[in-house]
């Protein structure tokens, strides 16, 4: 959605000098964002993470799935440097492994969500009148449909496969998002640089997906480092319906779940998977932050 | 305006119709029924209770049947529960997690829009970072975890409120601060996320310039189209926030309607289920309702479409 | 926007709404027999109860709150042995298939009205009326022509096995040998309602009418219903109606409707419960170690078990079923799993108990069951078909599966894989023998080894196995017909040889119920199927 191309077109008092200088704003963007320190730190932090989850189970010396009941909740220690689970499993591989599905469905999942969700609102706040009227009613029917009975439904029907995890998640998630753009967009139709693009002549896709949607970038943006948690969380949900990963997989969702139950008693349970949890968001986060301030043209100018 | 509310009641009608027939079928394709348990009974048995709830008779006789029952605002009977109607579950559950949600909703309010506006107005500041911080903490910390967490602090060592139950002023704290907290940490991001983006518009530029206090600037300008994402947000939300909350309920043994939604699901308790998705519809319905309205009343420049 | 206007708005609604529904304080004081403060048992009671009417629910929890106003023929005794309830005493004629209750004349229900032949009469035609459909109609089906009447093959209810010969005794009439029948009488089913109060409330075949509302109900038991909450808590006082009122100790009982046992063991930590229905799976050590005179692990009449779908390859194969049988580690998985809270390694199928100890065990070493399963063609695993457990989503369940998976692959070489349904899909997997490993539980019906071992016959409701044997169907209905007890614990001998020799269902482990208790409560006797009568229990200072 977001093409590389150079020629958002910018809000109406910097139009003529931007347009001339024939800069690319896409790299201006890139240029902040890595003055952006926290946005690097956090960008880092994602990509080790990502790494670790993939290339780290290779190293580890177990499986996953290896359980050993002798030696179940052991705290941290050499052998295991996380500790282990109920059934004597290394934490840390189960962590790595459960990673790359939850890294995977929340990044995937989102994506889905908010290309949809974009795609949708857009249309819907641009045109308004029946159209705008009609799509938003069905988001408030999509709003209402019971989710566990879809989900159930889903997998009775179509068996139980990782792409079904991405529909179903994917059909609730990007209907927020949906209605967030949409009241963007209509807030945003009138203004001046809009109507001067309408002026010009520029054709509908073009104003909505070259000047509308980078104008919002920044309500988007934020909605979008929201989802990615809910997400995350709402798979192990779906695993709890027999949809999604299953046992003795795990994902951190899952892990978190289990941890959150025996806190008290085995707390590196809840700490290890929450913190990796967290660490992501907040990397998510700072990403996203710089992103949406190395995409404002407005804020550039001071 | 008003024939723009009058218009979208119209088109509720067909809406909930819809709403209503694919949930209907929708939970009479899912595997189980509500009488399956872990012993199970003779079919005889079985015929017998199902002709009881009228459960025998063709699918699209039922059907009718229950358009026709709620036509006359009758949601029939649960078959869980089965001393009580839908009505009077709804009724009865309501209230609490209106409370509950009422509560919350305040708690995230006052606690997102203050922090959301401050991070925004006070950008990359130490204040910014700490708000910013806090509502990320909101974000990674879920309600499961922060429901016990929360429990285990000021109930069983500190002592202060109570761990769970719905009687009196301290079982309602930590509950409502649980999903509070959660909701504030979406509307402080959306606060701070929606005010940057207009703080720098040409519009509260012109303010400024003209001499405008900086809290006038802020109240009057920034935050009306500032807060457009969190309103646009807010419907849903709210909708679920008021229903109640499965976990929170659970973990807090609160009486309210939120375990229904799911639990009802997972029973086939059918009309239940068409009950309080009826119910969510309705909720679901007017808030984006609501919100279309506030957003026309946020931003002149919109008209009712 | 005025932000001063809004923040006094938002507190003045923050202070109305928690004022709302906050007026009415906790108030379940009733006044102790002699005046000092009452002694109110409060006590953890699993999910919201579906009704209090004994003749339409079904579940463990309903039982609980029932037997506290309702009394039936026999109950129990302080010890937990059968003593007489409304039935003073009774006589079983010499072929065993009739029995004589004589009931007691100051037995009364709460409104003062006594409790007749003609109630109990009243009360099982009501059950066994079709247009009821009541679930548990077949509790009674050993009544002459109860079944028949029940599915309307009979309209006569005279011509059933229960008849009221004067107002103060009952008749019933068995149509075979039921030696089990006192157990089964403890059981809700058989419980009287006060008829004329049913029919005021329109619910002598209706379910759900508002007869079991508190101010509404009529019962006969040691307590009365003055409040239901639904999902908090129903609350029951002393009733001063009842015919061995003098022998109640509690005031009162609050049963809380308690679904998550983490929030029920926080309750209870925080001094809110006397008694803790189910304890954590997590909180097992804790309170083993750091609160002995709380914590409680009794026996439990129940199994834990996998059903095997025999109908399938390679579970078609008793070499195969056996070898998956035998290469499962009970003890290791009673010890760490289970954090060993006293269940016991099952190698048959029914629960040992006074009356029966099965002889006969699944037993044999790995080798064996590495023969076995070469014998069957797949040696070391290799060539056989995955074979998949199914569970319904639970952590315990889910934890078990992975443990018995990961014995089959590393000991057998089996492929195993591990499937998790929700509740009613898995239920409805397991009854369309969509499946071909699934986990299963099954506590008694009454206190008796037939409640195991006539789930097994073929065809049953409850075999869901796909496993049929001659032999088997035929030895258990000779088991009802033996003339002496001895004869009939020999034929349930003969169907538990049978059943570790074909191996239709695994047993794992035998239950144990684990919950915690204050040590203020007193009486607090453990029976098999965790029943005991409210009246004897006392709470001390």
């Amino acid at each position: 959605m977001l093409s590389p191309a150079p020629d958002k077109l910018p809000s109406a008092d910097v139009a003529p000098a931007q347009l001339e200088r024939g800069v690319s704003p896409w790299r201006d963007a890139w240029h902040r964002l890595r003055r952006n320190h926290l946005s690097v730190f956090g960008g880092v932090v994602l990509i080790f993470l990502s790494l670790l989850c993939v290339v780290g189970p290779w190293f580890s010396p177990y499986e996953y799935q290896q359980t050993n009941l002798d030696n179940t909740f052991s705290p941290p220690s050499a052998e295991h440097w996380l500790g282990t689970d109920q059934l004597g499993r290394d934490l840390l591989t189960r962590l790595m492994y459960g990673g790359r599905i939850s890294l995977m469905v929340g990044l995937v999942a989102t994506f889905v969500a908010l290309t949809i969700g974009v795609i949708y609102g857009a249309i819907a706040g641009f045109f308004g009148g029946k159209l705008d009227r009609a799509m938003m009613r069905i988001v408030d029917i999509l709003y209402a449909l019971p989710f566990t009975i879809f989900v159930i439904l889903l997998m009775v029907f179509f068996g139980r496969n990782i792409i079904l995890l991405f529909v179903a998640i994917g059909a609730v998630e990007w209907l927020t998002m949906a209605r967030i753009v949409r009241g963007q967009i209509m807030s945003i139709k009138r203004m001046e640089f809009i109507e001067a693009a309408r002026s010009l002549g520029l054709g509908t896709r073009r104003i909505i997906f070259r000047h509308m949607i980078p104008n919002i970038l920044g309500p988007i943006i934020v909605y979008t480092t929201l989802t990615i948690p809910g997400v995350m969380l709402l798979e192990a949900f779906l695993s709890f319906l027999g949809l999604g990963v299953q046992p003795p997989m795990s994902s951190w969702g899952v892990l978190i779940k289990d941890g959150a139950e025996r806190m008290e008693e085995y707390p590196w349970l809840l700490i290890f998977p929450g913190t990796v949890f967290s660490l992501t968001l907040f990397s998510l986060n700072f990403l996203g932050d710089g992103l949406r301030d190395a995409l404002d043209v407005r804020a550039a100018k001071d | 305006m008003f024939r723009f509310i009058a218009r979208r009641l119209l088109e509720t009608i067909p809406v909930l119709f819809i709403i209503i027939t694919a949930t209907f079928f929708m939970v009479r394709f899912v595997p189980g029924g509500p009488f399956d348990s872990e012993k199970a009974t003779t079919p005889e048995i079985r015929a017998n209770l199902e002709a009881y709830y009228g459960l025998n008779l063709p699918l699209h006789q039922q059907y009718f049947n229950y358009l026709k029952a709620i036509a006359q605002g009758d949601l029939g009977r649960s078959t869980k529960y089965a001393s009580r109607t839908v009505n009077e579950i709804i009724a009865d559950k309501l209230p609490t997690s209106l409370q509950l949600g009422g509560l919350s909703l305040l708690i995230a309010l006052i606690l997102g829009l203050t922090a959301g506006t401050l991070a925004a107005v006070k950008r990359n500041t130490k204040i910014d970072y700490t708000a910013s911080s806090f509502a990320m903490v909101g974000i990674c910390v879920p309600t499961f975890v922060l429901g016990p967490l929360l429990v285990l602090i000021f109930s069983i060592h500190l002592g202060w409120f109570s761990a769970s139950g719905w009687y009196d002023w301290q079982d309602r704290v930590l509950p409502s601060l649980t999903l509070g907290i959660v909701y504030a940490a979406g509307i402080a991001r959306l606060t701070r996320g929606g005010m940057l983006e207009v703080l720098n518009q040409d519009y509260i530029r012109t303010a400024r310039a003209k001499g405008a206090s900086e809290a006038r600037v802020i109240f009057k300008h920034a935050l009306r189209g500032g807060l457009l994402p969190v309103v646009s947000y807010l419907g849903p939300a709210i909708a679920g926030i008021l229903t109640g909350s499965f976990v929170i309920e659970t973990i807090f043994q609160i009486p309210g309607l939120g375990r229904e939604f799911v639990n009802s699901a997972f029973n086939r308790d059918y009309t239940l289920v068409l009950g309080t998705v009826i119910l969510y519809a309705v909720l679901i319905i007017a808030l984006n309702l609501i919100v279309d309205v506030v957003q026309v009343w946020l931003n002149p420049k919109l008209k009712f479409e | 926007m005025q932000l001063r206007r809004a923040a006094l708005l938002a507190t003045a609604a923050f202070a109305l709404i928690l004022a709302s529904g906050c007026g009415k304080k906790d108030s379940a004081s009733s006044r102790s027999a002699d005046g000092s403060a009452p002694k109110i048992l409060r006590v953890g009671n699993g999910a919201e109860p579906t009704d209090l009417d004994p003749h339409v629910v079904t579940g463990v929890g309903e039982h609980k709150i029932i037997t506290s106003l309702i009394e039936g023929l026999v109950t129990y005794s302080k010890d937990g042995d059968t003593a007489p309830g409304v039935a003073e005493r009774w006589d079983i004629s010499e072929d065993g298939l009739t029995y004589t209750f004589h009931l007691r004349e100051n037995a009364k229900w709460s409104n003062g009205d006594p409790v007749t032949a003609h109630d109990f009469v009243g009360s099982f035609k009501r059950i066994l009326t079709p247009t009821l459909g009541a679930e548990y109609s077949y509790k009674l089906f050993h009544l002459v022509g109860a079944e028949e009447f029940n599915l309307g093959k009979l309209t006569d209810f005279s011509q059933v096995g229960a008849k009221a010969l004067d107002d103060r005794t009952l008749q019933l009439t068995l149509k075979h040998r039921t030696p089990f029948l006192l157990e089964s009488l403890k059981h809700y089913a058989w419980f009287p309602v006060h008829l004329p109060t049913v029919q005021k409330f329109d619910g002598l075949t209706r379910k759900g009418s508002l007869w079991t509302r508190a101010g509404n109900f009529v019962g006969n038991g040691p307590f009365n219903l003055v409040d239901w909450r639904p999902n908090q808590k129903i609350t029951v006082t002393r009733a001063p109606t009842y015919w061995d009122a003098a022998n109640v100790s509690l005031d009162g009982i609050e049963f809380f409707a308690i679904e998550s046992s983490d929030t029920e063991e926080r309750e209870f930590r925080t001094g809110r419960l006397d008694v803790a229905y189910s304890l954590p799976l997590s909180k097992i050590e804790t309170y083993r170690r750091n609160h002995p005179d709380t914590y409680r692990a009794t026996p439990y009449y129940g199994t834990y078990f996998y059903r095997l779908n025999v109908t399938q390859k390679p579970l078609d194969d008793k070499r195969v079923r056996r070898a998956l049988a035998l290469a499962i580690d009970r003890e290791s998985i009673i010890k760490n799993i289970l954090r060993d809270a006293g269940q016991t390694p099952a190698f048959n199928f029914t629960p040992p108990s006074d009356k029966f100890t099965s002889e006969a065990r699944i037993a044999g070493d790995l080798a064996e069951a590495k023969r076995l399963l070469a014998e069957a063609g797949y040696p070391e695993g290799r060539g056989m078909p995955r074979v998949e457990i199914l569970f319904n989503t639970l952590e315990s369940h889910r934890v078990i599966a992975e443990a018995i998976q990961q014995m089959w692959r590393t000991r057998l070489g089996v492929n195993a894989g591990i499937l998790n349904q929700e509740w009613k899909v898995y239920l409805d997997s397991q009854q369309t023998l969509n499946y071909q490993v699934a986990r299963a539980g099954w506590i008694g019906d009454y206190n008796d080894p037939h409640t195991f071992l006539d789930m097994w016959i073929t065809g049953g409701g409850n075999n869901q196995t796909g496993w049929s044997h001659a032999d088997y169907d035929r030895l258990l209905r000779t088991a009802l017909e033996s003339k002496t007890e001895a004869d009939r614990m020999a034929v349930y001998q003969q169907l538990e040889t049978i059943l570790a020799d074909e191996v239709p269902v695994i047993p794992i482990y035998f239950y144990t119920r684990i919950y915690a208790i204050s040590p203020k409560v007193q009486n607090w006797i453990t029976t098999p199927l965790d029943n005991r009568a409210w009246k004897w229990i006392d709470l001390a200072n």
